[in-house]
């Protein structure tokens, strides 16, 4: 099968889960006990004004009839408006959306080379000092939720040394220097959340590739070491590590709904908790929606990513 | 967290350079240290959970005392006082019942219920493995902490909720693991041989493939305990576990979120406690993993 008509497979098959999906979104999202008409007005508001509300928006109507209005709106980029935060929900999800990307992104670029550098760096030393070293570092960081790291960078970075502000929202109109300066700790933290994981992996691929035939001979026919890293095991040893940063792109976007709220920062994640914890039905359904997306989009990303690095699988039957 | 069959390449490793071979006795010890300390500091926490906080502090994690509103650490409040005057050590020895009630039942049900399913989607085999395992990739459709956070904004929180949304989350991930062992060990001929003598399906299922896949079961039982503290805690700092004003260590680090330049030694006592859980508790998971993947 050619990359292309696999890219086709699998794109056809995102709309299809994300079926499933905006399904399973709404059913949690109506099933939820209490009015939101009352929730909106208040413990005082007349039993009259309550139905009103509730017929305004539309949830007197059956089920099937509220989802398929929903989805066909949804469809149609009239995603509703926000009760509680009084404004259209299309363009508040996108902005929102993008300035997580924004986090997300930036943790990402800085992640994969020092994930990579210390996974190697632990594979060739195996089992010495380094290695002892980066492992222990990435399995206790890897076990530790993200909001405990953010609050020793924030005690330490914001509080005491006050190298970095405790909020992550940028000034209004300052320039982007001011806004990688307010994003630092964010992505450290996402980064950190991460990085051991994927450094894990490439150790454990480092470790094997070392460990076979060809580096063998190449090793008895003289070779220095840092060629034959260059050569041999560069490559080998992080295409397969390619797949634990998919995994890790789950973390990092759920990481996200931490890592905004500890740092004040407004994005999707913020967003989504936001609109659960006020019962904003459109808003939660719509950030629910767009991260789903987002993530599966992602996943695909790193899987076509792996199979074009590895030609065994370029060239296979496989895909 | 690292890929089944690490444990294998590195006994290849070793045998390739032998040089390496004391240094790969000495890991071995240093490897049993570092889990009798993380099996310690686990301990200690379960002791703290079970006895309570009375038993090491004579102060009262509930009891407000305004006069010594943000008292900084010393000696009539060892780690400090909060907002209210409370005792942050008496909250933070009083904050470890929460996490150690939730944590252990939610991965047990996550184990008890994953295993059920991956060992008979396996073993049936057919079009009860396809419905299952599609069924299971409907749910991980979003990052589970996302999932999360949905249900249990929506249904309330209480500690109730918080265990079936955390062992929720965790199924799959132990259903796939079960499966993927039990399919290891229905291609070996005992089964063959119990499927020839006509062994009833849920005599094979429960006393032929459940003792064989059972190593797999214990592993993750205590990767998903890790992972259900980690959960438990970070559900509660985004304040969809405990009630307000309770003590558990997430909850708390959010309430004093506000109070990061005043007095930090709020959020860091209780954030460095859960830090030593969940390193202690994944720290011991590596350690049985590594035994049992050890050829």
């Amino acid at each position: 099968m050619t990359v292309g008509s696999y890219l086709l497979r699998r794109l056809a098959a995102i709309p299809l889960t994300l079926l499933g999906a905006s399904l399973l979104v709404f059913a949690t999202t109506v099933v939820l006990p209490g009015n939101v008409a009352r929730t909106i007005l208040g413990r005082e508001a007349s039993d009259a004004s309550v139905a009103v509300l509730n017929a305004q928006l539309g949830l007197d109507r059956p089920l099937p009839a509220q989802y398929l209005s929903w989805l066909a709106g949804f469809l149609t980029g009239d995603w509703g408006t926000s009760a509680t935060l009084r404004a259209p929900v299309r363009d508040l999800v996108l902005d929102r959306l993008g300035a997580s990307m924004l986090v997300a992104g930036l943790a990402f670029v800085v992640l994969v080379p020092v994930a990579l550098a210390l996974g190697l760096l632990a594979g060739i030393h195996h089992d010495r000092w380094p290695d002892r070293l980066i492992s222990g570092m990435a399995l206790g960081l890897g076990a530790t939720p993200e909001f405990v790291t953010g609050v020793v960078l924030l005690v330490v970075f914001a509080a005491t040394l006050r190298w970095f502000p405790v909020s992550a929202r940028p000034t209004p109109g300052a320039g982007p220097l001011d806004m990688l300066w307010h994003l630092t700790l964010p992505v450290v933290c996402l980064v950190l959340l991460c990085c051991g994981y994927v450094a894990r992996h490439v150790r454990a691929s480092t470790v094997a590739v070392l460990a076979s035939p060809y580096v063998r001979a190449a090793r008895l026919r003289g070779m220095p070491v840092g060629r034959l890293v260059r050569t041999h095991v560069l490559r080998n040893a992080t295409v397969p590590a390619t797949s634990a940063l998919g995994v890790q792109l789950q973390f990092l976007l759920g990481g996200l709904v931490v890592v905004e709220l500890l740092f004040d920062y407004p994005g999707i994640g913020a967003l989504l908790l936001r609109s659960a914890m006020d019962k904003d039905l459109p808003t939660l359904q719509a950030s629910a929606m767009v991260l789903g997306a987002a993530y599966m989009l992602i996943v695909l990303a790193a899987d076509l990513v792996y199979r074009l690095l590895d030609p065994r699988l370029r060239l296979g039957g496989t895909w | 967290m690292v890929s089944a069959g690490a444990g294998h390449t590195d006994a290849r490793a070793l045998a390739v350079v032998g040089t390496e071979r004391m240094a790969g006795l000495a890991r071995g010890a240093h490897r049993d240290v570092v889990a009798v300390v993380a099996g310690a500091v686990a301990a200690a926490w379960v002791v703290v959970g079970l006895l309570g906080w009375r038993v090491l502090t004579p102060h009262d994690p509930a009891l407000q005392n305004p006069s010594d509103r943000f008292a900084r650490p010393g000696v009539a409040h060892w780690i400090g006082a909060d907002q209210f005057g409370r005792d942050v050590l008496a909250r933070v020895l009083a904050g470890a019942r929460p996490v150690l009630v939730v944590a252990p039942l939610a991965t047990a049900l996550a184990v008890v219920v994953g295993t059920a399913v991956g060992l008979t989607a396996a073993g049936l085999g057919g079009w009860f493995d396809g419905v299952a395992m599609r069924v299971l990739d409907a749910v991980t459709v979003f990052p589970s902490i996302i999932a999360a956070t949905l249900f249990a904004a929506l249904v309330g929180r209480s500690r109730l909720v918080l265990i079936l949304v955390i062992a929720a989350t965790f199924v799959p991930i132990v259903a796939r693991g079960v499966r993927a062992a039990t399919l290891v060990e229905c291609a070996k001929p005992y089964v063959e041989a119990a499927r020839l003598r006509g062994e009833p399906t849920w005599s094979l299922l429960v006393r032929e493939l459940l003792p064989n896949v059972r190593a797999t079961v214990l592993v993750e039982a205590t990767s998903r305990l890790g992972d259900a503290v980690f959960a438990a805690a970070t559900l509660s700092f985004l304040g969809l576990g405990e009630p307000p004003g309770s003590p558990e260590w997430g909850a708390t680090v959010s309430e004093n979120r506000v109070w990061l330049t005043l007095a930090p030694w709020t959020l860091l006592a209780p954030a460095l406690a859960i830090a030593s859980l969940v390193v202690a508790v994944a720290l011991l998971a590596d350690a049985l993993r590594r035994r049992v993947d050890a050829p």
